[in-house]
């Protein structure tokens, strides 16, 4: 057992749900008591679908399970197909289902239904949503583009792997996408799981190479069209300015088609921006990133190389690329944090004392929690996430998108400056938010202290509330381990002074 | 004859004996999980560990969205493989996550270990493990537990389940007095106080309580009035131990507050005159501030889905103080003993208990309402066709109840109708 207060994933079968209600003519029945319809409201109310997914729950009572729960799931699926006459049925059981074992691929073959069934084994007790995703969209293409294809077109072909149901941004990213591909003369041939249908799934071997675009979901799949149909996949995600231009000339080359056109002018704003004098004060700013392993890996090389910070935490909840993210930390001389458990990335946020957090909904709450300003950077995320306007994050538009996201919640400039030369001010004092954001009072929560942890001098303390406030975390910190390895008891102003020009060198 | 729970027996006249429809089928509805969210902050002293699976987790937090921050007073103890396969004894396993939890939440005074699906389905003894662990926290945390699980338990009947459990602990008493069960908010639990005060009754203690160490006390001069009406199990409970039920209507809108009042007055001898004298102010307000929605809303029809067991009051409220048409009323479960007063004055509409998801919207399609009344998976997606919804779950989440409130409820199904005449888009 393990004590949970937030979650990072959903169980496998939400990933699975994710597929179904991304896809058009695709139908899941699914095996699970009352209740389990909440997950409706992710794609209603979360993503805002203007129609129900696509899904028949058995929403089976403690009454049903002492008569034939199975012979209740056999209904369902016929009552689904007569229905919705889908062209294709996925059928699983969610958790509370995988215990009472009534095995719904089986039942559903015995049923010899008009269309294709194709039964899901995800299970709930070991895996989470994305793998139930990835897994879903896997035996879906295994199942329907088993028929190679012969490829006669003119025009380089390929496929767009990946965008789903909820993923973060995936709707925009794709439209992003595709346009870059298309001034590339590359055509798309199936953009799945995002709007096909199971038919269209038949024709992904027809493409001369998938772009896949979010591994957690379509690596796995892409793997085996690669095996079956010889088909190439591309590994870099274009997240980025500089990951955007290495993503075109590696889609460039798998095409062969010349890069130049989707190189020229200047695609995107991010570089000028960033190089104009007024992002001068980015450099060096603390950054703490989380997320999924896609954009955490994505976001840690902007953040570097494309705005300036310095890296002081990365980490991610996606084991399964978690090798990856582990070799990205120690480029930059850190310990990848791989976990699941929201309170250990809440002490790893308080422990590394950064000054922005680029994560999910939930580094939303720590940042707010520790005073720190916070841009969101990956799923889970809530509604206002799912925005109306066009906000990639992909592509050179996505840059864009990143640039202003991502410095929106720093002091800017000018306060910055303003509040390290004058601290009294009644109302521009810096418990309270930057003045371009509103007001609202900051609380400071530092890391509970070790219990040989020196002692401040009260006239210490008070120099080091002079500290502009998203640097007194780390300057706090520094001193007190300065203190610690002299083995002093107190911290006096010269302390403060010594562990300065200590960790300035 | 007394009917077998030992409640107060329905009427046997008027509408209460009209013929519902029994659905079954999908049901699109919450588990009773869902009445964690308000519970946890009702009862400010009490954590509610769910014992459960990803599912469940991931359920709360989709359901409590953005409230929840960094330390909700909920959390669940993730069942996994090992727990399943029997390689960690899922007791032992239990009793270290609430020791993390009691170490880290020196503040907590009552812990709930909340049932779910796979806990039911494994057989975990939950109500051992609650004594067992009452014991190794006495006297700093006493810990209960309860199924909210989908497969036993409907939305609101997480807080039934709840408030049963606390039944039994309640301290014992000799002493006549007044008990109000059903969380409610607390504006409308001091109105409510300050109204039996005014009638010269009590003492008035309320159930649950706002902290655990406030538990109210429970004998055979107890009197209950149940606040909402899914309180089935709760009620039962009380009247094992001796305290008696008071039928009423619930207190929604002038009328349902009147007589759920009177009721009260009756069982404590309050002169009618004195009655009126307290109700006719309390009805002259809430009927000055329902006039205005009533302008809106009256002759407009009305298509309640099953959801929370509010159906039946509210439908009541909108048909005879707002003057709506009721098209259908459908709740996930009807208790004739508890709702008889509420259905003698229900007028005539097509009743059902149970949910065929599919079906039910096929009626809705067919009768095309000018309200609908549904779940947060149903509403956008009816949106989208052209109808009219409220989503039902803010009925539970606002306060609805009493007098003062009344203005407001009607309020909550006109402002839907009223959007969708601004929007010129």
């Amino acid at each position: 057992m393990k004590l949970t207060l937030w979650t990072y994933e959903g169980p496998p079968h939400v990933g699975a749900m994710r597929i179904a209600a991304s896809m058009e003519g695709l139908h899941y029945v699914l095996h699970a008591p009352q209740g389990d319809t909440y997950a409706d409201l992710l794609f209603t109310m979360i993503q805002r679908d203007d129609r129900r997914p696509p899904v028949t729950y058995t929403t089976f009572q403690a009454r049903d399970l002492g008569s034939d729960t199975a012979d209740l799931f056999k209904r369902a699926c016929a009552d689904a197909v007569a229905r919705f006459r889908p062209e294709a049925l996925i059928v699983g059981a969610s958790c509370t289902a995988e215990l009472i074992q009534d095995d719904p691929g089986g039942l559903a073959a015995g049923m010899d239904l008009p269309v294709p069934v194709v039964p899901l084994e995800l299970p709930a007790y070991q895996k989470k949503e994305n793998w139930g995703a990835a897994e879903t969209f896997y035996q879906l293409v295994r199942r329907l583009a088993a028929r190679p294809a012969e490829r006669t077109w003119e025009r380089p072909r390929a496929n767009i792997l990946g965008p789903s149901s909820l993923g973060f941004r995936n709707r925009d990213d794709a439209i992003e996408i595709t346009k870059l591909l298309g001034i590339l003369g590359i055509e798309i041939n199936v953009t799945a799981p995002m709007g096909c249908r199971p038919a269209d799934l038949a024709r992904l071997p027809q493409a001369d190479f998938n772009v896949v675009l979010y591994p957690e979901v379509a690596e796995t799949a892409a793997r085996w069209l690669e095996r079956t149909h010889g088909q190439p996949f591309t590994r870099t995600i274009p997240i980025g300015v500089g990951a955007t231009t290495d993503f075109i000339h590696e889609v460039a080359g798998l095409a062969g088609v010349d890069p130049a056109p989707a190189l020229a002018g200047q695609p995107s704003r991010l570089p000028w921006y960033s190089r104009s004098i007024d992002s001068t004060y980015l450099t060096g700013k603390r950054v703490f990133i989380f997320g999924d392993a896609t954009h955490a890996l994505a976001a840690a090389r902007v953040a570097t190389q494309e705005f300036g910070f310095d890296l002081v935490g990365l980490g991610t909840y996606s084991r399964e690329f978690a090798r990856d993210v582990r070799a990205a930390a120690e480029a930059h001389g850190l310990e990848a944090l791989i976990t699941d458990d929201y309170l250990e990335v809440e002490a790893a946020v308080a422990a590394a004392a950064p000054e922005l957090v680029l994560g999910t909904q939930m580094e939303r709450h720590i940042a707010k929690r520790l005073g720190i300003g916070c841009a969101v950077i990956s799923a889970p995320v809530h509604v206002q996430d799912f925005p109306a306007r066009h906000s990639p994050q992909m592509g050179f538009e996505g840059a864009n998108v990143l640039w202003d996201t991502w410095v929106h919640p720093l002091v800017m400039g000018l306060e910055e400056h303003l509040l390290g030369m004058f601290r009294e001010d009644f109302e521009f004092n810096d418990t309270a938010q930057p003045s371009h954001l509103g007001h609202g009072a900051r609380t400071e929560e530092p890391a509970p202290a070790p219990a040989d942890a020196p002692i401040w001098a009260n006239e210490a303390e008070k120099e080091l509330r002079k500290i502009p406030f998203f640097v007194r975390g780390k300057a706090r910190r520094n001193t007190e381990k300065f203190a610690a390895q002299r083995g002093l008891g107190t911290i006096t102003l010269e302390t403060l002074y010594d562990a300065k020009a200590h960790f300035a060198r | 004859m007394a009917p077998p729970d030992g409640l107060s027996p329905a009427p046997t006249t008027g509408c209460a004996e009209r013929p519902v429809r029994h659905e079954a089928g999908q049901r699109e509805v919450f588990c009773g999980l869902t009445g964690i969210i308000w519970l946890h902050r009702k009862i400010q002293d009490a954590f509610f560990l769910v014992v459960g699976s990803r599912t469940c987790a991931h359920l709360i937090q989709s359901a409590a969205g953005v409230m929840i921050f960094a330390e909700p007073r909920f959390g669940t103890a993730i069942i996994d493989d090992r727990d399943l396969s029997g390689m960690a004894d899922a007791n032992d396993e239990l009793d270290r996550v609430v020791a993390e939890l009691v170490a880290r939440r020196p503040d907590i005074r009552l812990l709930f270990l909340v049932g779910s699906c796979p806990s039911e389905v494994i057989k975990l003894d939950l109500s051992r493990a609650a004594q067992r662990l009452s014991r190794q926290f006495h006297p700093g945390v006493r810990v209960l537990n309860y199924s909210g699980s989908g497969i036993e338990t409907t939305f609101t009947e997480g807080e039934d389940a709840c408030l049963a459990s606390l039944v039994p602990v309640l301290p014992e008493t000799a002493e006549p007095g007044l008990l109000v069960v059903g969380a409610l908010a607390e504006i409308v639990e001091d109105q409510f106080a300050r109204a039996f005060a005014e009638l010269g009754i009590g003492p008035v203690r309320f159930l649950p309580p706002r902290r655990a160490r406030e538990l109210p006390p429970v004998g055979p001069g107890t009197r209950f009035l149940l606040a909402q009406p899914f309180l089935v199990e709760t009620a039962r409970l009380l009247a094992s131990r001796g305290a008696q039920h008071l039928p009423a209507t619930f207190p929604l809108g002038a009328e349902g507050t009147t007589a759920w009042l009177a009721a009260a007055a009756r069982a404590f001898g309050i002169p009618d005159a004195r009655l009126a004298e307290v109700t006719a102010k309390g009805e002259a307000r809430a009927s000055a501030a329902i006039v205005r929605h009533r302008e809106k809303l009256a002759g407009k029809s009305v298509f309640f889905l099953p959801d929370s067991q509010l159906e039946i009051p509210i439908a009541r409220f909108l048909s005879r103080e707002v003057g709506m048409e009721l098209v259908e009323v459908a709740t996930p479960y009807l208790h004739r003993g508890l709702m008889g007063p509420e259905l003698a004055l229900l007028p005539d509409c097509a009743l059902t208990e149970g949910s065929d998801v599919d079906a039910q919207l096929d009626r809705v399609r067919a009768a095309r309402p000018e309200i609908t009344v549904c779940g947060l998976g149903l509403a956008n997606p009816l949106e989208a066709e052209g109808l009219t919804t409220k989503w039902s779950i803010e009925l539970v989440f606002t306060p609805i109840q009493g007098y003062d409130q009344a203005g407001d409820l009607a309020e909550l199904f006109a402002r839907p109708l009223n959007r969708r005449m601004r929007l010129a888009v």
